[in-house]
């Protein structure tokens, strides 16, 4: 894997910001913007004409520096659009923090959002387009699916065991959607329901997959030496990785899809960056990339909480819960929270942010000291993954 | 002479019922029997190529010297159906490619050139492939009796079917026809078409070329006659002195339809797969006049009948499971559209860049590590390797079936749109949508095959790839 060398507590955050997400009809991606950065900015305690770079992280709502220029009106300073589908959020963080850790700048912001309602269209446009046309609509359920067919196959789950342990992540992940006011979702559901609804890409099941949102997030990042001038309690960045397939899964035969290679990667040069030897046991809490709920499972074996093929004794004990030993997506996930795809990585930061600060009201874990986050761009076969360490 | 040097042919799996097309119309008239109909992502150009790929089974398609394409039901009223078969087939670029349309006589005004041709020595061999895709006005008898197929022939210097000669002649008539500005054939009263057209002049033609090949109708084993329903086939076979339960050749009315130009050449591959040496077959077409062919089969018929020509394909069948399935697939109705995202606008430097690989299935293989891979790399997905490949074929490879979805949400004529990740069994993976299928019956690891199916026809391009489907018969 080479040296990795990593900006590990070169930086920290002491801000942020995050909007309700769901259907925001009332709100351009410009008010999504302004909401989430305005927080932020409040919350850092900082005036805007501090910040002296931006990045703005979205997949398909804004194209060049004046996303975030124009609605802010940031005054002539260096702003740069960052792309790396539903790692954009992440990425732009990233870039802001290497900003930093460079000593380039002292304070920087990144904005991930994104405005998907405004379409009117069902799901998210085709995920393998090519300007030829050749290929035929392909969806994410669609091509997740694969992971969930193949992963009950593999480890000899009948179809109604393999969904009732994709189910099961579902409704934890909702329930925890009830305890956050900014959810788009918040309503409980149970284990028959989520196995009975009806089918979007066999076997995933409607509460398998998450919906389409509206949001923004945000975050202001100071280098480390600096940040208890703002703050009595900021949050140090870590780890800050990224891993792109290059398209293995669409090309190579063996690729039997119970595994996303890009996250085992992302993961391990996460862990060393951090300095952390055992993922299960030192990581307080995660947010994950659960698109689907087979998404999620999967992912809590490519990052080491799981072993390979058992994650699913993990799920039934309750390890993922709130209440368990690795609590994941506290906040919700992408499954309740919603899924703006440029503002996921922000807005999975934000959570860890507020739980190591002790601020995450009923969803609050028991003295968290590293939270993970973690995106995955594209499909099994072809992606780009994140994963982030911040913490005390 | 020119001969036959192999056939091959295809039926879509799909039939419907010409009860269920009575049903939906609460029409009086019981007419039995089921039609073929091609699927939503069929039409002429893709039923030759299926009927093409028959044929050519165990021979080199760059060996081929001619491709005629031969249709009334072209998707293209002006660019060459003929070139796109050719490219799906993998054929050389200097193969010469014709499309022969107009009539239902263009499959055997086809077959008349491809002898010409060969007999001349213009050309070494000529692949023959006629597909059909005709519609009939909904609520009509057109639209009970017309059927979906296609044929191939390639015909050459040698083969164990010789063809002995033709006679040809035509008829200024409007009997049945369709002009360009017509979705549905039409055609005149039914008792004059039968009168003055068929009975008038299939039979004469088919004595005089019995006459010009001094055979008596006693010594033909089967005579494959285009008819549009076997009742008038029956009465025409009785003029021309034929047995009809013996010598007829079943004009698959109660099993396909009428497949127009394509019937008769599909009618002679019925008789050719239970031919034996030393039969003489007729073949004969009719459309604006007739063409009438005199063939004799030797020894050798046998190597060449592992084709699955029309008796496999018969018998492996789903049915429509109603009328109201056909008229979407064939875009009668319109239909209110799912919300997903348009189709991009297309380009077409990228549909011509694509064309190897995007029409003949041809990927690369590293001739580092000798892996094969779809579509074409620049640097090998598993060594790295930059520009180190040669072409490979992947469409005629066996391949399993590794990942499947049936997915509700992406937009398709006939939901759920099952996604296939395929293995190929001597290296590469490619994901296709699978079709003629029933997602019950979809199983990971199951073998598969490819089809040459239309993906969409949007912005007036017929855009072409693969598919996979359960290995068909």
């Amino acid at each position: 894997m080479g040296n990795i060398k990593g900006i590990r507590d070169k930086v920290a955050i002491i801000g942020m910001g995050c909007t309700k997400f769901g259907e925001r009809w009332d709100m351009s991606k410009n008010d999504l913007i302004f909401e989430a950065t305005k927080e932020a900015i409040e919350d850092a305690k900082i005036e805007p004409k501090d910040i002296e770079a931006a990045w703005g992280g979205t997949w398909v709502s804004g194209f060049d520096g004046r996303c975030l220029a124009d609605p802010l009106k940031l005054q002539y300073i260096p702003v740069t659009r960052v792309e790396n589908a539903c790692a954009s959020g992440s990425d732009a963080f990233r870039n802001a923090c290497y900003a930093v850790a460079a000593g380039a700048y002292d304070t920087c912001l990144a904005v991930g959002f994104e405005k998907l309602k405004d379409s009117g269209w069902s799901g998210l446009p085709d995920q393998q387009s090519l300007p030829s046309n050749r290929y035929p609509d392909r969806t994410a359920p669609g091509m997740f699916a694969l992971m969930a067919t193949t992963y009950f196959s593999r480890y000899d789950l009948s179809p109604e065991e393999g969904k009732r342990m994709i189910g099961s992540v579902s409704v934890k992940s909702h329930h925890n959607g009830t305890l956050n006011p900014k959810a788009h979702l918040r309503r409980e559901v149970t284990i028959e329901q989520v196995m009975n609804a009806s089918i979007v890409a066999w076997p995933l099941g409607l509460f398998d997959c998450c919906g389409v949102s509206d949001g923004a997030a945000a975050a202001i990042v100071v280098p480390a030496d600096k940040a208890k001038d703002y703050r009595p309690d900021p949050v140090y960045v870590k780890a800050l990785q990224i891993s792109v397939c290059p398209s293995e899964g669409e090309l190579r035969a063996d690729y039997d899809f119970t595994q996303v290679k890009a996250t085992v990667r992302a993961g391990e040069a996460a862990y060393a960056e951090a300095g952390i030897t055992n993922p299960r046991e030192e990581i307080s809490m995660a947010e994950l990339h659960d698109c689907f709920s087979i998404t999620e499972a999967v992912t809590c074996e490519d990052l080491q909480f799981s072993p390979k093929g058992k994650v699913k004794e993990d799920i039934e004990s309750g390890f993922f819960e709130l209440t368990g030993g690795l609590p994941v997506q506290p906040d919700g996930g992408l499954k309740s929270f919603g899924h703006p795809i440029g503002a996921s990585g922000l807005r999975m930061l934000y959570e860890m942010y507020l739980q190591i600060q002790g601020r995450a009201d009923q969803r609050q874990i028991k003295d968290p000291k590293l939270g993970l986050t973690h995106n995955l761009g594209g499909i099994p076969i072809s992606n780009t993954v994140s994963v982030l360490i911040i913490g005390l | 002479m020119a001969g036959i040097a192999s056939y091959g042919a295809y039926i879509p799996l799909y039939r419907l019922s010409r009860p269920d097309i009575q049903k939906a119309w609460d029409s009086m008239i019981p007419i039995p029997g089921e039609k073929a109909v091609a699927s939503y992502d069929e039409d002429s150009i893709t039923m030759a190529v299926a009927a093409a790929r028959d044929c050519l089974t165990g021979i080199d398609p760059k060996k081929v010297d001619r491709l005629y394409f031969a249709s009334t039901t072209s998707p293209y009223k002006e660019k060459q159906a003929a070139s796109v078969v050719a490219g799906a087939l993998g054929m050389g670029r200097n193969t010469l490619t014709m499309d022969f349309g107009g009539s239902l006589r263009a499959a055997t005004n086809a077959l008349r050139a491809a002898v010409d041709a060969v007999e001349s020595g213009a050309a070494g061999n000529v692949l023959i492939a006629c597909a059909e895709t005709r519609i009939g006005a909904p609520n009509g008898d057109k639209e009970m009796s017309f059927g979906d197929g296609a044929a191939a022939l390639l015909v050459a210097k040698k083969g164990p079917v010789s063809i002995e000669g033709s006679i040809s002649v035509f008829q200024e008539f409007h009997d049945m026809w369709r002009s360009d500005k017509d979705t549905y054939v039409r055609f005149w009263e039914e008792r004059f078409v039968r009168e003055a057209g068929y009975l008038r002049i299939m039979p004469s033609t088919v004595a005089a070329a019995l006459q010009k090949f001094s055979l008596s109708p006693g010594d033909i084993a089967k005579a494959a006659i285009y008819a549009p329903d076997p009742r008038l086939l029956g009465m025409a076979g009785g003029k021309m002195g034929f047995d009809p339960m013996a010598q007829l050749q079943d004009p698959l009315y109660m099993t396909v339809g009428n497949t127009g130009c394509a019937l008769s050449l599909m009618m002679l591959v019925a008789a050719l797969e239970d031919a034996k040496a030393g039969d003489n077959l007729l073949c004969a077409s009719y459309g604006d006049g007739c063409d009438v062919f005199v063939l004799k089969v030797a020894d050798g018929i046998d190597k060449i009948k592992d084709r699955r020509a029309i008796k496999r394909h018969l018998e492996s069948k789903k049915m429509v499971p109603n009328y109201l399935k056909y008229v979407q697939w064939r875009g009668l109705m319109e239909t209110e559209a799912p919300p997903r995202p348009p189709i991009n606008h297309i380009s077409i430097p990228a549909l011509w860049r694509d064309m190897d690989w995007g029409l003949s299935l041809h990927g690369v293989k590293c001739k580092n590590c000798g892996t094969p891979q779809y579509p074409p790399q620049r640097v090998c997905v598993i060594c790295q390797a930059m520009d180190n490949f040669e072409p490979y074929n992947f469409a005629d490879k066996k391949a399993t079936l590794t990942s499947f979805s049936h997915d509700n949400l992406a937009a398709s004529i006939d939901p759920p749109s099952t996604i296939a990740a395929v293995d190929f069994e001597e290296g590469g993976r490619i994901i296709f949508n699978m079709v003629d299928r029933d997602p019950a019956e979809v199983k990971t690891g199951m073998p598969v095959e490819v089809s040459f199916r239309q993906v969409h026809f949007f912005e007036s391009i017929h855009n072409y790839w693969w598919k996979c489907t359960p290995i068909r018969c």
